[in-house]
């Protein structure tokens, strides 16, 4: 286990480092610099701005230096919003994006387990079929058509609901259930086929001979073993909640890190591109780990897949 | 195979929508009276009528025009992505496959390397940076969509492997690079087939995500994803065009989901077995279901 862990620590450590890296060296090599504006700066000024940045050192140097500024946990100074850091910057996008995905997340797993579940105990049945028609349209349909969809109607349709901002609770709703369907969809196919197969094994059936009632059975005899498969897809699904967020975010006009992301990479920002890509990374990243990890807790046999 | 395309009313439906879809982008402009980028000055920000049936946008163009220009960018785009995609995995997974052993296992680690990457933002990253040119767009995305097809490639490689036909292929003389052409990819692309069209509608959604975010196509170029974002932001006083083009995406997406379950049902594959319906259901899977083992770390 220890081991395994390692392993794994190690391994996510060293593809960190390369989207690092690739980030760094893909943001330097492309075409135009930050301090391109409408106006061409004279050359004596924009020569100080690169000197400042240290912009003008050798590449190897830049890297190392920007390395080394990681290490202590500093992103560095935003090249274009003049007075802030880029620590600041993701530091106030981030709690939005955070509190987004989290409560999608907790969203797409309670509704997606319950969706499957409740249908995989009347399999071909209606209600079955009610589930599986909508995780499909779940799945199939991206949150850049469910957003504006939700929007138009709750919104500007029926004015349930507000359609952009975040003062308070009410602004979360519509962003959060747009960005959660899809998830729970997911969510909802697998908890549905893993009941399903759970649901033909002979404990099961013992279970039922037994005299247990139906929900003990569900919830004491097929949960525990069914939700294995959920668990596995729950890391990757919730790194994709938070990378997904960023048109969310756009629709709903949320602060979050997916705004100041896209808003880096139009302006040519370096540092807060290359932070926000570092920040995504290192949150996928970990998600996936602490996934496997519960993985291996459940079931000691993963560890030597 | 066939059945599973034509097999029910609702198959036969999802194949006339991606027909009709598929010819209205291609024969759509020529017929249409309206060019996508020419402008209406009689009908800015109109809604839909019988000149302009899908409406116009706040600069006078004819959204149906629009509308099925954007479709045949982003049916470009997607097919584009996916032979890229193929171009690299099929080989890549050919070889690992036919390899095996050690060179397998350090292949399939680079896999899923690749796969821990938050590779979507390394593409908006690029096209962010690097100017919105359509042929890097689906040069990009193809680099990202290969991950998939090489391990289906790779699994589908290790059962034929293990075939007959091989090993008297092997006793006969043939070179590794004749039985991997000739003997083992003809058996390995069927199925490798299926994957290919269940790929095309993610890369359909990860290209109208970028357009969305205002970084694919440039102006007055327009693709589904663009003409949504474009729609959202004027909802509230012109709802038709966000209401048209997201429809019509929407369409087509549920066409190629639908059928793609239909088609995976009818060829899944796994050890020589085929596999049920709900067995196969609980395969993990993220972008597209795979008919592999769970694979810890998976994205």
């Amino acid at each position: 286990m220890a081991r395994y862990l390692l392993r794994r620590i190690a391994f996510s450590l060293v593809t960190l480092w390369a989207v690092v890296t690739v980030a760094f060296f893909l943001v330097r090599a492309a075409p135009g610099g930050p301090f391109d504006g409408e106006r061409r700066l004279p050359p004596s000024v924009e020569a100080n701005l690169r000197a400042a940045y240290h912009l003008d050192d050798p590449l190897p140097r830049q890297y190392g230096r920007y390395l080394a500024m990681l290490v202590g946990g500093d992103l560095g100074p935003s090249f274009r919003s003049k007075d802030f850091s880029v620590n600041e910057l993701i530091g106030r996008g981030l709690p939005v994006s955070l509190v987004l995905g989290g409560l999608a997340f907790l969203l797409a797993l309670a509704a997606g387990v319950g969706a499957g579940t409740w249908a995989a105990c009347a399999k071909d049945r209606p209600r079955d079929r009610l589930v599986t028609i909508w995780a499909t349209l779940g799945l199939a349909l991206p949150p850049i058509i469910v957003a504006p969809a939700l929007v138009l109607l709750f919104a500007v349709g029926l004015g349930w609901l507000p359609a952009g901002g975040h003062q308070g609770a009410r602004h979360f709703v519509l962003p959060v259930v747009a960005l959660a369907l899809p998830h729970a969809a997911a969510f909802a196919r697998l908890a549905r086929g893993a009941v399903i197969e759970v649901l033909a094994r002979p404990h099961v059936l013992t279970a039922r001979a037994k005299g247990l009632p139906g929900r003990r059975i569900v919830v004491r005899h097929v949960l525990p073993s069914a939700l294995l498969p959920v668990v596995s897809f729950a890391g990757p699904a919730a790194a994709a909640l938070l990378a997904g967020s960023m048109v969310i975010e756009q629709v709903f006009s949320l602060p979050g890190l997916g705004r100041h992301f896209v808003q880096g990479a139009l302006n040519r920002d370096y540092t807060l591109v290359t932070g926000a890509v570092i920040v995504y990374a290192a949150l996928v990243l970990g998600l996936n780990l602490l996934a496997d990890i519960c993985l291996v807790r459940l079931d000691r046999r993963a560890s030597h897949a | 195979m066939r059945d599973a395309l034509f097999g029910t009313a609702l198959a036969r439906l999802c194949c006339g929508v991606l027909l009709f879809a598929g010819a209205s982008a291609l024969l759509g402009p020529l017929v249409s009276p309206w060019a996508f980028d020419a402008v209406d000055w009689d009908a800015i920000d109109a809604p839909p009528s019988w000149t302009h049936w899908f409406g116009t946008d706040g600069s006078g163009r004819d959204l149906l025009a629009r509308t099925l220009f954007g479709t045949g960018v982003s049916l470009f785009i997607a097919f584009s992505a996916t032979a890229v995609s193929c171009l690299i995995g099929i080989p890549f997974g050919l070889v690992a496959g036919y390899l095996g052993g050690r060179a397998d296992l350090v292949m399939m680690r680079v896999v899923d390397g690749l796969y821990a990457l938050p590779f979507v933002l390394l593409v908006i990253l690029l096209v962010a940076l690097f100017g919105r040119n359509i042929h890097l767009l689906f040069l990009t995305l193809g680099a990202v969509y290969w991950l998939d097809i090489a391990r289906i490639v790779r699994g589908q490689t290790l059962v034929v492997r293990g075939e007959a036909f091989v090993d008297a292929a092997r006793a006969l003389g043939a070179t590794p690079l004749r039985i991997g052409l000739r003997h083992i990819a003809p058996n390995v692309l069927g199925p490798a087939a299926v994957y290919i069209t269940i790929a095309v509608p993610g890369v359909i959604i990860a290209e109208s995500f970028i357009s969305f975010l205002g970084l694919g196509v440039q102006e007055p170029r327009t693709s589904l994803g663009m003409l949504i974002a474009d729609g959202a932001r004027e909802m509230r006083s012109s709802p038709w065009q966000l209401a048209f083009p997201a429809c019509w995406l929407a369409a087509i997406l549920c066409a190629f989901t639908i059928l793609g379950d239909r088609l995976r049902d009818a060829v899944d594959v796994v050890g020589g077995r085929r596999r049920s319906h709900d067995e196969r259901r609980t395969a993990p899977f993220n972008r597209a279901p795979l008919p592999l083992p769970p694979v810890r770390g998976a994205r």
